[in-house]
């Protein structure tokens, strides 16, 4: 621990882990080529990958080289959801020191295991991209990112701790609250989704504070997709540096990849993450620099071996020499999904958890609309769901009744509060084929 | 003794009560009274009118999403305490009321209520042996003009 201290200073450019960040690219390769081989065997543990790996006559001495990669099976958010709850663990359950989850496609979450050790891998890659991204161990760093089922709480806050800052735990909301602890505390450093920044600068103005003299001075943003636009804004209003960082709940949590300040892109911590790029149709690589999605292996997850895991993320991959001296290979922003999911205030959502809710209502389908915008600095859902004769009544309260019905079960499938919008019959677009369920109206890409 | 409303399902935005109306005057058809029950989303528009079945018809098929309901039209002394005084009645009968609006006409030193009950046939049993005079479809209009 102390060694790897000592690399973050006196250095032009601070590292939590040097020899890892900055390790020649063949001695990282054959290092994840003895990772993807263990993680194979490990994989074996898992009757779900051993059925396939049996079956495929595949085994650790089928990976030759890092391509090979190419022929083990890949996993889906669908593989999860069959495994439910916790099929693909390839440890006993009595090792498991943490549980997380994330949104399932459906009314029940997926969920991911952690062993201690998967716990160290994880505070070490998130401390990896603080540091990359300025935080030094006198910082004190104040979370706004909700603590719970979702990785991003919990995730941050042990990378600060592990860096030797310290955490204000305030979680997500109240953010009047949250301005009030910022400006007693005076934490210099953000963290938080990049729409949740813009928000605390509207509310400091709201509360008559000017956002450029708050004390914070960088901000780690993640969670949902943003762009180039929305960062000079958040840096402009709030007078800061902010930094992207990534990763999923599926794979880890926050901590794959993140912006070291050259920002050109976020640094794949690729000794714990193979990652290919493919063509979401073919499932063949995209060359270099072309967007396609992001195919995940995590190389040391001990509790949950993930195997190729299809993110549905699309971004672009670099390998050019970053100024900041590290050798890991870079992504872009996430610029898409290869599938329907919706980050609502950096809440994974997919339609059809919103399709869910309303099959438990009777009479609500098949109309209905989702509508996502984002009229100030917060994303909002209104679900346009088109009156007949079932379920309109002459009563009011009847009525609101139904509108309070369809927001519960909505926020208890999905787990975000929606607005309902009943609307007058055929005012929704039919379509032949597929229905198009979803207008987002945010406007999310550069 | 009961009447047939009719009710339609309305957005709350610019326009929207003005198109069924058109519907039905287009028919010929004349609104006896209204009602309107609003939220900042959406309205429920609540008509009384001599054809109703005509009126249903025509809303229907021009798209809106039309409910039946039975309502029952009383009769109260048009003076302070009127209305208060039929009310009482209801209440100590237990009978509950869902929402009522009052007709757009008088006659003489009468004024014409229209209740939605949760058990209209018991409140009129109620409202009559109470002495007040329950006002049925045919009585209705034959003093509409």
């Amino acid at each position: 621990m102390m060694s790897v201290n000592s690399t973050m200073t006196n250095q032009a450019h601070p590292m939590w882990d040097r020899a890892a960040e900055t390790m020649p690219r063949a001695e990282r390769e054959a290092l994840q080529l003895e990772r993807l081989r263990a993680q194979v065997e490990r994989a074996r543990r898992v009757p779900f990958y051993r059925d396939i790996l049996n079956h495929r006559e595949l085994g650790p001495h089928s990976i030759r080289s890092l391509d090979d990669v190419r022929r083990l099976p890949f996993t889906t958010k669908d593989d999860m959801r069959r495994q439910h709850p916790l099929g693909l663990l390839a440890v006993p359950r009595k090792e498991l020191a943490r549980i997380h989850g994330s949104s399932g496609t459906t009314g029940k979450p997926t969920f991911v295991g952690y062993t201690a050790n998967d716990l160290q891998t994880w505070s070490d890659l998130c401390a990896r991209f603080l540091v990359a991204g300025g935080l030094r161990p006198e910082h004190t760093a104040q979370v706004a990112f909700g603590y719970g089922l979702f990785t991003g709480g919990f995730g941050l806050h042990y990378g600060i701790e592990k860096v030797g800052a310290a955490v204000i735990p305030v979680a997500a909301g109240n953010t009047r609250r949250q301005l009030e602890i910022m400006r007693d505390l005076d934490p210099e450093v953000l963290i938080c989704t990049p729409s949740y920044a813009l928000t605390i600068a509207d509310t400091a103005r709201e509360m008559g504070l000017e956002p450029r003299a708050l004390p914070i001075r960088i901000g780690h943003f993640g969670g949902e997709p943003w762009t180039e636009d929305m960062r000079r804004e958040i840096e402009e209003q709030l007078d800061i540096q902010a930094f992207n960082n990534y990763g999923l709940s599926e794979i880890i949590g926050p901590g794959v990849s993140g912006e070291c300040q050259a920002r050109t892109g976020m640094h794949i911590q690729e000794d714990h993450f193979l990652v290919e790029c493919l063509d979401p149709e073919t499932l063949e690589p995209v060359p270099e620099g072309e967007p396609g999605e992001l195919v995940i292996t995590a190389l040391t997850r001990e509790a949950m071996p993930m195997i190729r895991y299809r993110t549905r993320d699309i971004a672009r991959l670099y390998r050019d020499p970053c100024p900041c001296g590290r050798t890991t290979m870079r992504m872009s922003r996430v610029t898409g999904r290869t599938d329907d999911m919706l980050i609502i205030r950096g809440v994974n959502v997919f339609p059809s958890q919103i399709e869910e809710a309303l099959l438990r209502v009777e009479g609500t389908t098949p109309h209905y609309l989702i509508e996502v915008s984002r009229p100030g600095t917060l994303d909002e859902v209104h679900v346009k769901v088109e009156i007949h004769p079932e379920i309109f009544s002459d009563r009011m309260d009847r009525m609101q009744a139904l509108c309070e019905r369809i927001s519960r079960e909505i926020q208890t499938v999905a787990g975000i509060r929606a607005h309902v919008d009943l609307v007058e019959p055929r005012s929704i677009e039919r379509f032949v084929g597929k229905a198009k369920r979803v207008l987002d109206k945010r406007g999310l890409t550069d | 003794m009961k009447l047939q409303q009719l009710s339609l399902f309305l957005e709350n935005r610019p326009g929207r009560l003005e198109a069924p109306l058109s519907a039905i005057a287009a028919e010929g058809i004349n609104i006896l009274t209204l009602s309107l029950a609003d939220t900042a989303q959406f309205g429920i528009l609540r008509l009384i009118v001599r054809d109703w079945e005509k009126a249903k018809r025509v809303l229907e098929q021009a798209g809106w999403v039309v409910n039946l309901t039975e309502v029952v039209a009383v009769d109260v002394l048009d003076r302070p305490g009127g209305l208060a005084e039929a009310l009482r009645i209801l209440e100590d009968a237990d009978l509950n009321i869902e929402y009522m609006y009052a007709f757009s006409l008088r006659r003489g030193d009468k004024a014409i209520l229209i209740f939605r009950f949760e058990d209209p046939d018991r409140a009129i049993q109620v409202l009559t042996e109470k002495g007040l005079h329950v006002v049925d479809g045919e009585e209705l209009m034959s003093f509409v003009p």
